[in-house]
């Protein structure tokens, strides 16, 4: 009985509960998602790169399934590694898997989101938003700020130089 | 007894044979070795620079140089080498006035000279490269590089490549690299070392 009213009252929350942010992170059911940032183009790139930290502080692993933006025609959830000397980049045709309890990182030189087909610049100062789904905790939006083209995080946690 | 004496001569022999043996060895595998670093980047390309130039193994030579292939559609080392080359100039300033840098396309054929130009040109340091598919083919072999299309949902591609800086000293020799993301006091290093010998 107990169980299936925590169940339902979690159902409900799922339901209702819409994300906030709170901190600068983004909450999504079990979810956290934190230091959310993206870079500023180069002239003529026409792919730009999106970067943030989920936490799954759920029982249940969840995956990031798909994100879309109205800024970009396509948005990939990319791998890249290099080898040896060579960058070795790849896409996620089934997503990315949050695991229950841990924090997976999209961040340079690993896990990011790949945005194709820029309908716009991004521009060091401004955002860009950006629609998550992930395949249980659902959809929610991102606002990436956009740092400078080789910044390694976002500015408040970036290493003054 | 004599026998003994025999066998030993012989093995002291065969001994003195595998150190010779080691010897000349490791004689030819660094003389080739340094041979292939030397005649790194020997070859016939024939390139043109954004601006419409020819761009040949010849362009390297009179001014120490760093070297770079990358393409425009590459969402995170491109950006990144071309920003950190521009912060190496940026922290150089006179002592690089002499180094050249080159950003050559892997992805000539969508990267022409018009898309390159404004990629490269916010640097102020930067010269964009590309040609005929064949002859970044040439230039690639030539330097050793890594290049290969990936394809991506939705028919279109990326590309793994060599992320690598290349340091060619005033006669266009290889001289070096600086890894992907090498630490910017090692980079800098690497640069002064080479500017001091051009």
């Amino acid at each position: 009985m107990n169980r299936v009213l925590r169940t339902a009252l979690a159902a409900a929350i799922l339901i209702v509960t819409p994300a906030f942010a709170h901190n600068g992170v983004v909450h999504l059911g079990p979810l956290n998602i934190s230091v959310p940032f993206t870079r500023a183009t180069l002239p003529n790139a026409p792919v730009g790169g999106g970067f943030f930290t989920v936490e799954n502080t759920g029982t249940e692993a969840d995956r990031l399934v798909s994100a879309s933006s109205s800024v970009a025609k396509d948005i990939q959830i990319h791998s890249m590694a290099m080898e040896g000397d060579v960058m070795k980049m790849r896409e996620l045709p089934d997503g990315l898997e949050i695991p229950a309890g841990e924090t997976v990182v999209l961040s340079p030189g690993g896990f990011h989101l790949m945005f194709m087909g820029l309908n716009q610049a991004f521009v060091e100062g401004e955002t860009v938003t950006v629609t998550l789904t992930f395949e249980k905790a659902g959809t929610v939006d991102v606002v990436l700020p956009v740092m400078t083209s080789a910044a390694d995080a976002p500015a408040a946690s970036e290493h003054a130089h | 007894m004599a026998a003994l004496a025999r066998i030993r001569t012989g093995l002291w022999a065969l001994v003195a044979v595998v150190a010779v043996a080691a010897a000349g060895f490791y004689a030819y595998t660094s003389m080739t070795s340094s041979a292939e670093a030397a005649g790194l980047g020997h070859g016939d390309y024939q390139l043109h620079t954004v601006g419409g130039e020819a761009f040949t193994r010849d362009s390297f030579n009179g001014h120490p140089s760093v070297l770079f292939f990358g393409f425009t559609h590459c969402p995170e080392v491109c950006p990144t080498s071309l920003a950190e080359i521009a912060s190496w100039y940026e922290t150089l300033g006179d002592e690089a006035k002499n180094l050249n840098a080159y950003f050559v396309t892997v992805d000539p054929e969508r990267d022409t000279a018009a898309v390159l130009s404004d990629y490269v040109a916010w640097t102020g340091k930067v010269t964009g490269v590309t040609g005929d598919p064949a002859e970044i083919e040439k230039a690639t072999k030539a330097w050793a590089v890594y290049a290969a299309k990936v394809p991506l949902d939705g028919g279109d591609y990326t590309m793994d490549h060599t992320a690598s800086v290349f340091l060619l000293d005033n006669k266009g020799e290889f001289s070096g690299t600086i890894a992907y993301r090498e630490d910017n006091a090692t980079a800098l290093g690497k640069l002064r070392n080479l500017l001091a010998k051009s």
